[in-house]
């Protein structure tokens, strides 16, 4: 199950990460050395196993429904890249028209 | 460091280098105050070199603000209501921990100069109990990597040994420690990164039970795996922290609902008939000879103290790096897509609009080695990949899991093996990123099993500080301190934790 270049190119949109042509090959080979690493496990048998799902036993506890679990010390417009009338402002998508100018 | 400070008492100096407990006691029989505590702690940070040219062990420091809360501590004082176990005390707190006022950028680019709106509750209960936090420590970006080398703000180095590393990627923290500014600070685990750090620089590192203590406010890497931990110079130390930060927690629901014992009435406890197992698998042929050695000789003071030493197999031990490094990176995949510049920290804006954003915000945000395991973890998780690697490794990490599970049902009380492969290496020395890997592969099973774990110095070879590891069973944290203990107090005189300047 070698990685390919075209492989490195699918998973970095997948995880939204902009990967030059440049470094596409030294991440095909770092990412393959490790990989290779990982078959070692193929040597388990594991056909009866379960996943592990959860390590602590009852699973999560609910806590009542109290509104805001915490409130903040300061307003997002502090800490948020760009705010406008108390909504996050995001560029256009570029599949819309004009995608350069900020959404309105 | 500002300089216009006036330089502490020299009795205050004195209190900061003795263990926690005479530390607290001193302030709250009024013996010290806590202004000049800190003082001494920013005073010592100064002395060796903490800052950015040398040491570089912190992200951030606020000495005015630190200076102003220990102020404000000294009027509780001498009250009726209990100051807390931590009165006075100088604190460092790892950077992936939220603090208020002070930024959390976990060692990123992304993160520059982000100040939280909320605090951990970990923060929170080190306030309650009147500590002082003084700076936030250096670590490798989002917590990946074991060096502390992966940081944005460049690499901590190694008190004992100014060329090493010191560890990671709680390294600021252990370095702060081992450097004598704190007596305790916070870090936290995902596969190592208390322990290890603790091992290379000669302090004692707590990972605790998963559950035992909240993550609220810890900055998501691992979340099967993540914990905060502590590192002390003593194991005392590391149990009054612990005792601090553990217990339940409404914001986190993933902590368990169990008494927090008392860690440091395990201190006198002895280890008679106590059955420590030996896992062989931990100490391989090609283990360093001086880590063995060490090891050995931790072995033997345990039988003088009256345990019984087992041998003991955990059969999957060499199947818990590759499948930490499946588990862990699907994780982070997941966790780090918040990170994409629209509601915090960097955005760098392109001609491709809205996607365009998000993938150079994350290209120039993130380092090589965070950009390396997201893409990992996407690969793994994606289609017609997800069977054969991340299912595979979650079953393998349930046999992991069900090995320390046999192995305690034995009647083993706990296991001890060295922390690490070798002591601390050279800055640059490993480059290449599955051998950097290979530096959590005694400790990252601990975490894929969610048991508690404590490093301790047990020696050292050629100055340079080797760490042994005591493994319990789920929340048996106090078998682990009752354990760790005794072994401190029987090394002692042959090699101490903190006995350099």
């Amino acid at each position: 199950m070698a990685v390919t270049r075209e492989d490195v190119l699918k998973v970095a949109k997948l995880a939204n990460i902009a990967v030059g042509e440049e470094k596409l090959d030294s991440l095909a080979s770092e990412l393959n050395s490790i990989l290779g690493h990982m078959e070692a496990l193929s040597r388990v048998d594991t056909e009866r196993v379960p996943p592990a799902e959860g390590l602590s036993s009852g699973g999560a506890r609910l806590r009542g429904d109290h509104g805001p679990a915490d409130s903040l010390a300061s307003a997002p417009v502090t800490f948020a890249p760009e705010m406008r009338d108390g909504f996050l402002i995001v560029p256009r998508l570029a599949t819309h028209d004009g995608s350069q100018e900020r959404s309105p | 460091m500002r300089l216009h400070h006036q330089r502490a008492s020299d009795a205050a100096h004195k209190l900061l280098a003795q263990p926690l407990s005479e530390c607290v006691a001193c302030v709250r029989e009024g013996g010290a105050v806590p202004v000049d505590l800190v003082g001494a702690a920013f005073d010592r940070a100064d002395d060796v070199g903490a800052g950015r040219e040398s040491l570089n062990i912190f992200t951030s420091t606020d000495r005015d603000r630190a200076t102003e809360h220990a102020k404000s501590l000294a009027a509780h004082m001498g009250l009726a209501e209990a100051p807390g176990n931590l009165a006075g005390v100088p604190v460092a707190v790892k950077d992936n921990i939220a603090t208020l006022h002070t930024p959390t950028t976990c060692g990123s680019r992304i993160l520059e100069g982000y100040v939280s709106p909320y605090e951990a509750t970990v923060v929170r209960r080190l306030h309650a109990n009147g500590a002082v936090i003084i700076g936030k420590t250096n670590m490798d970006e989002f917590a990946m990597g074991s060096s502390t080398e992966n940081s944005a703000y460049g690499p901590t180095r190694n008190p004992v040994d100014i060329r090493r590393v010191p560890g990671g990627s709680s390294g600021g923290s252990a370095a702060a420690v081992a450097a004598g500014i704190v007596r305790l600070a916070l870090g936290s685990e995902t596969g190592g990164s208390v322990r290890q750090p603790a091992s290379f620089c000669g302090v004692v590192g707590v990972k605790p039970t998963y559950g035992r203590v909240s993550r609220y406010g810890l900055v998501a890497f691992g979340s099967s795996l993540d914990q905060v931990g502590v590192l002390g110079r003593t194991v005392e130390d590391a149990a009054i922290g612990l005792e601090v930060i553990a217990g339940c927690d409404p914001l986190d629901a993933t902590t368990a609902d169990v008494p927090v014992p008392r860690y440091e009435l395990e201190k006198k406890a002895g280890l008679k008939g106590l059955v420590i197992g030996k896992p062989r698998e931990y100490f391989p042929e090609g283990l360093d000879p001086r880590v063995a050695h060490e090891c050995e000789r931790a072995l033997d003071a345990f039988r003088e103290l009256g345990a019984v030493v087992r041998d003991v197999s955990l059969p999957h031990t060499s199947y818990s790096i590759p499948v930490y490094y499946i588990v862990a990176p699907a994780e982070a995949s997941s966790n780090l897509a918040r990170f994409d510049g629209v509601r915090y920290g960097l955005r760098v804006m392109s001609e491709r609009g809205l996607g365009g954003m998000y993938e150079e915000t994350r290209a120039r945000g993130f380092g090589p080695e965070v950009i390396r395991r997201v893409l990992l973890g996407t690969y793994v998780l994606s289609a017609g990949y997800y069977d054969a690697y991340y299912k595979k490794a979650q079953s393998v990490r349930t046999l992991i899991a069900q090995d320390f599970r046999d192995v305690f049902a034995s009647g083993v009380d706990v296991l001890f093996t060295p922390t690490t492969p070798t002591p601390a290496f050279e800055l640059g020395a490993v480059k290449d990123p599955y051998e950097m890997y290979l530096s959590d592969i005694f400790t990252a099973g601990a975490n894929l099993a969610g048991v508690p774990a404590i490093s301790i110095p047990v020696g050292a070879a050629a100055g340079l500080p080797i760490g042994g590891q005591i493994i319990a069973p789920h929340f048996g944290e106090s078998v682990m301190f009752r354990s760790a203990f005794a072994l401190e107090r029987a090394l002692a005189g042959q090699y101490l934790p903190g006995e350099r300047e």
